[in-house]
């Protein structure tokens, strides 16, 4: 129990079936993310840390521990910067106890 | 020519188990369409079942539904960093049979729940996710799936789709959802021996204990943390507003991990073992925020619609309830050969206002804007409360007097004498 646990080491106990190549949840436009966004809070708010700032100020999505909770789509209130959709049926996180 | 039902739900958890199960018991040829793998395999809640909702539909469902533990004690605690201050209710009482609450764990019940609906003569398929619903002009006519091929009509499509809301909102039945109205809930599951279990929380057999929590576990933003029973492991969750957690600079799961760290609440997890974490929203906007429930061939019922108690921390029950009240309008119409129009699913809204359902929801309509604007029932609150119990307790040769006195000062000093005025107003207006 430490306050600096990792959230990757949470998500390492779940369940995933990764739908390789089709994230189903994208960056409308990266540019915006980048220049116009000043809170870049996609990346604070994502409980499983998807959304990742890197140096350049850019916002980088890799989706594959996403839990499917919607925050990033409802957040992003100001640009509707994200295209959010369930992924295919049968795919992504499968909870065992949920 | 595609196959056609009488009705399409869309999603197997509680709203839409409880609305296939009671519309195939009538007799309606429905099909249920579910994106996880089985159903719960998706879905994540705190968790507690109401028994009175479920007993509605399935009335003998404590002989074989997977239930963790009945619900004997709630403990109310509001958290300083180092103490909180609290009650604890416990009654034999709700240690007799039938009992009123369990906990359980959502994978686990809602495919038992879908076993039942299976039973009951609903067509279920997994695996699919409904990608948009089949428009005719305003009229909603079946649904469009990600299988080759899916479209599927009916009669009646029931949005059971989740707090999302994906489908009426691309549909265009309501706007996007504000942060203002959804809380993100992050949560854990540690298990440990069943003993363990029950000698933190002094039961035995199948009885269990809730913990509900505010104060500054949330760090100001409006929200509530919990720790619940099960048989063998315990949950843990912390919840906040988007619209608040939209300009915090600390990450939901370094929340929930400070939280666990807490004085208070780490010995109870001691030794657990962490085997799921899990996020989801909560649609806790309240009264105000429900959006429009039905139109031409559809109907909006559970999260989807935004049914949920956040006051009581109740939902599945009003997820099961509304699905019954979507299920019986269609099935009243069919007997009265009405088509599904908006005019005469409006009949759905009178049995939900006539029910507890809206009436709990319009009582507490103005608790979010009140909570909202309001941040120091979330922080100097639980701080006052919490030094006042320390200092009352603490023995050091001062005497009572003057310490009520230095309480009463702080209270004074911290809020003002019209700051608390205003604020006992303020929730006596918001629980009226």
């Amino acid at each position: 129990m430490n306050a600096n646990a990792k959230v990757e080491e949470k998500l390492f106990q779940n369940r995933y079936r990764v739908d390789s190549g089709r994230p189903h949840i994208r960056i409308k436009d990266e540019e915006l993310c980048a220049t116009q966004c000043g809170t870049q809070q996609c990346t604070i708010c994502c409980p499983a840390g998807c959304y990742t700032l890197e140096g350049n100020g850019r916002v980088v999505l890799i989706t594959d521990g996403c839990l499917e909770c919607g925050t990033c789509r409802i957040i992003c209130n100001d640009f509707r910067n994200v295209a959010w959709e369930y992924p295919r049926g049968g795919y992504g996180v499968l909870f065992k106890f949920g | 020519m595609a196959e056609k039902f009488d009705a399409i739900v869309v999603g197997a958890g509680p709203s839409g188990n409880a609305a296939a199960y009671t519309m195939a018991k009538a007799g309606l040829k429905v099909l249920q369409l579910e994106r996880g793998e089985y159903p719960g395999s998706k879905n994540v809640q705190g968790a507690i079942l109401y028994s009175d909702a479920l007993e509605k539909i399935i009335p003998d469902f404590r002989d074989d539904a997977p239930l963790e533990r009945h619900i004997i004690e709630q403990r109310m605690w509001v958290l300083d960093d180092e103490s909180y201050i609290g009650t604890h209710y416990r009654s034999d009482d709700f240690n007799k049979p039938p009992y009123n609450r369990y906990t359980i764990i959502r994978a686990q019940f809602d495919k038992w729940f879908s076993e039942k609906v299976q039973e009951a003569g609903v067509m279920l398929i997994c695996e699919t996710t409904v990608s948009d619903l089949l428009m005719d002009g305003k009229r909603v006519i079946g649904v469009q799936t990600d299988r080759l091929g899916g479209s599927i009509y009916a009669d009646i499509v029931i949005l059971a789709d989740g707090v999302n809301s994906l489908l009426a909102t691309k549909a265009g039945f309501h706007p996007e959802i504000e942060p203002k109205n959804v809380a993100l809930a992050v949560k854990e599951i540690h298990f440990m021996p069943q003993e363990t279990v029950e000698a933190r929380f002094n039961v035995s057999g199948d009885a269990g204990v809730v913990i509900e929590m505010a104060g500054k576990i949330t760090k100001g933003m409006m929200g509530t943390g919990f720790l619940y029973t099960n048989k063998e492991s315990l949950t843990i969750g912390v919840g906040c507003m988007l619209s608040d957690l939209k300009y915090q600079k600390i990450s939901p799961y370094r929340l929930l991990e400070e939280m666990k760290a807490h004085p208070s609440i780490a010995p109870i997890l001691e030794g657990g073992e962490m085997k799921e974490y899990t996020a989801h929203l909560i649609p806790e906007g309240g009264y105000k925020a429900i959006p429009q429930l039905c139109g031409d061939g559809w109907m909006i019922v559970g999260d989807s619609g935004m049914f949920v108690n956040a006051m009581h921390r109740e939902g599945s029950n009003l997820a099961m309830t509304t699905g019954c009240f979507a299920a019986e309008t269609v099935i009243e119409l069919a007997a009265e050969q009405k088509p599904y129009s908006a005019k005469n699913l409006a009949r759905y809204r009178e049995k939900l206002d006539a029910s507890f359902v809206i009436k709990d929801l319009k009582k507490y309509k103005n608790m979010p804007d009140v909570f909202h604007a309001n941040p120091q029932f979330f922080t100097t609150y639980p701080e006052m409360l919490n030094q006042a119990a320390h200092k009352m307790l603490r023995v050091d040769g001062i005497d009572k007097k003057t310490k009520e006195k230095q309480i009463m000062a702080d209270f004074k000093h911290r809020r003002s004498l019209f700051g608390l005025m205003g604020d006992a107003y303020k929730l006596w207006r918001a629980f009226e």
